[in-house]
């Protein structure tokens, strides 16, 4: 295809990703090196009988006026990235020199919003996406075993939750999860405890949203594996079972090696989904106990009346770099398959 | 040795039942209730003291006089005016369908026909655009639409999504279009059709099946996105998803929790109906980008 055709194929596509994706990224980076104008002061003296006294108001007007004027704000350099509520170097510090021993140092860090946030989406990634693995080849492989006619059923009964809005599906499970719903209810009688809520627990919460993420994914990675079971070659099967191997041998053996392509597949999506995970914290309601990195910038964009674009951008790049440091290996392999392929 | 075999061979056969069924009962049960329990009042939905009371509505029938009741609905669907919402649903994700199924396909195609080392780095800049968390990009447009005043606007959300949409609608096509054989389009250029052409009378009649999925799967992009449509539409203008979302605060307060849960109900019946009629484009959708590579 000739440069001048390809470029014209090309460019609906290409402009609309530059446009909304690639510069809002700059947007945002832009964004998180200014700060919100602060109030501007007006100090004046009223005088009285017993002498003059300076008083200090807010000129709402000027501020106003200056929001307007430099919608950005001013600028503070790397500022933002380094306060209190994101990297907060010198809070870190702090505790790493007050905290004696690793636990009470990660204690303290629990108490930093970011890195509360980031802890819980790191928790939460490598927790869900092993699970999900493991669990959507156990299904794959049980459902290859099931008669042909009920798998068609057992798809599309595997599909819902994974096709139902994350929105969604989360409110069902926080709604049955309720101390009033079925499950939360069942819990509570089964522990004779009437406190036993996932609204009051930061551990429960964690494994309510963990339990949900599994729940939602599962689907996926299952779907994925059982179609690459249909692609196991069947005389290397035959092979391994006429040397005798059990069933158990020939899948760790045959099956697994054979599905490995499709597993860093699986992995590289599920990282990528469950790193921005977003929409169940804010089902569950949960801010309480778990931020993630995703529902802290929400948080800043729907701070009452003035929101909070610098903290905002500065919490986005910040994401973008832990997602650029996790499609690292992914992209480097690409790229040796690609220059092993055109050479 | 070969009793022994078969007996472990049998064992595994019912472990893996049991595995299947136990996921099918957890993947299907929470739906099941979730539906039973929109037609009862909220204190047989939330049944404390005898989960049982939700199946049979003990409530709903001192409440409401029988067994089953519609109240959630029409408190959703009139008094909360839920219509409205899945009018703009409707209208928003009709267009980013449309839309993003034109730049993609044209571009997708040009992805599979350029054999140079550009069009990598595209689909490598596409994947990584995927990857963005769909919120951090909210946060860049906020300030800029704010300025611009086109914040609110359907139709600034149908190009957001759109462009959203594109990284994904890309890579799939481009596969798509890759296994079209070379030959079809090339001997219609050599018969003189320009490119476009020849994509237009040679490609585009046998192209369907893949934008099909490929359309499914921006639709369910578009039907089911929160980050986007909660944060860039004005009330008026909001559709299904963040609806639900913003009554559940709402109706919490009042009392009114059913009205959220027959939303949440009537949102999930157009994809339960989806699914069964696409199953197997869904399914191929999904496998599509791994299994060929």
């Amino acid at each position: 295809m000739k440069h001048r055709t390809f470029f014209w194929f090309i460019l609906p596509t290409l402009s609309a990703m530059i446009l909304f994706i690639a510069l809002p990224i700059v947007s945002v980076l832009i964004q998180s090196l200014f700060v919100e104008h602060e109030q501007v002061l007006v100090v004046s003296e009223s005088c009285g009988p017993f002498g003059c006294t300076p008083t200090t108001s807010i000129d709402a007007e000027a501020t106003a006026a200056l929001r307007e004027a430099q919608p950005l704000g001013r600028f503070n350099g790397l500022g933002t990235y380094f306060d209190r509520s994101h990297l907060a170097t010198a809070e870190v510090a702090e505790i790493w020199r007050e905290s004696n021993g690793l636990k009470s140092f990660f204690n303290g860090l629990m108490d930093l919003k970011f890195y509360k946030a980031l802890i819980f989406t790191l928790t939460y990634t490598f927790i869900v996406t092993p699970a999900v693995l493991v669990f959507g080849l156990a299904v794959a492989v049980g459902v290859n075993n099931l008669p042909r006619a009920m798998r068609g059923v057992a798809i599309f009964i595997s599909l819902l939750p994974f096709l139902v809005a994350t929105i969604v599906g989360s409110m069902i499970l926080s709604w049955m999860l309720d101390g009033e719903g079925i499950i939360g209810a069942t819990l509570q009688n089964i522990f004779n405890d009437p406190n036993l809520t996932i609204k009051s627990s930061t551990p429960l919460m964690w494994i309510a949203l963990i339990i949900y993420g599994i729940w939602h994914t599962l689907p996926f990675s299952f779907i994925t594996f059982y179609a690459g079971l249909q692609t196991v070659p069947q005389d290397t099967l035959e092979a391994a079972r006429v040397d005798g191997a059990s069933k158990w041998q020939t899948m760790i053996s045959v099956v697994v090696p054979h599905l490995m392509p499709l597993v860093s597949f699986v992995t590289l999506m599920l990282l990528m989904d469950n790193f921005r995970v977003f929409e169940p914290i804010v089902s569950f309601q949960a801010e309480a106990h778990a931020q993630s990195l995703s529902t802290f910038i929400l948080s800043d964009l729907r701070e009452a009346g003035n929101p909070l674009y610098a903290s905002a951008g500065a919490t986005s790049i910040l994401t973008i770099i832990g997602v650029a440091i996790l499609l690292t290996p992914v992209v480097i392999r690409t790229w040796r398959d690609f220059n092993a392929t055109s050479h | 040795m070969a009793t022994k075999a078969e007996s472990r061979l049998t064992t595994l056969k019912i472990v893996s039942y049991v595995l299947v069924g136990v996921w099918l009962i957890i993947a299907a049960f929470p739906f099941l209730w979730t539906f039973w329990g929109s037609f009862k009042v909220q204190g047989d939905f939330f049944s404390k003291a005898d989960w049982t009371n939700a199946i049979y509505g003990v409530f709903t029938t001192r409440e409401t006089g029988g067994a089953f009741t519609a109240n959630g609905y029409i408190g959703a669907w009139v008094q909360e005016s839920f219509w409205k919402n899945v009018l703009n649903t409707t209208v928003i994700v009709f267009f980013t369908v449309i839309i993003s199924l034109t730049f993609g396909t044209l571009g997708g195609y040009a992805l599979a026909r350029s054999g140079f080392r550009y069009a990598f780095w595209i689909l490598m800049a596409a994947l990584i655009f995927r990857a963005m968390p769909h919120i951090t990009l909210v946060s860049g447009y906020m300030l800029p639409f704010f300025e611009w005043n086109v914040w609110g606007l359907k139709g600034t959300a149908i190009i957001v999504l759109v462009a959203i949409n594109q990284p994904f609608t890309l890579w799939m096509l481009h596969s798509f279009f890759k296994n079209i054989p070379k030959d079809m389009d090339e001997s219609a250029m050599v018969d003189g059709c320009t490119r476009f052409q020849a994509f237009w009378h040679v490609i585009v009649p046998v192209m369907w099946p893949g934008v099909i999925t490929t359309g499914l799967f921006s639709f369910l992009l578009a039907y089911n996105d929160y980050a986007v449509t909660s944060m860039l539409l004005s009330k008026p203008n909001e559709t299904m998803v963040p609806a639900v979302a913003s009554f559940l605060g709402s109706v919490q307060v009042q009392g009114n929790i059913m009205f959220a849960v027959a939303a949440v109900v009537s949102a999930t019946a157009p994809l339960f109906v989806l699914i069964l009629f696409f199953q197997r484009q869904i399914v191929s959708g999904l496998t599509a980008g791994a299994v060929k590579g």
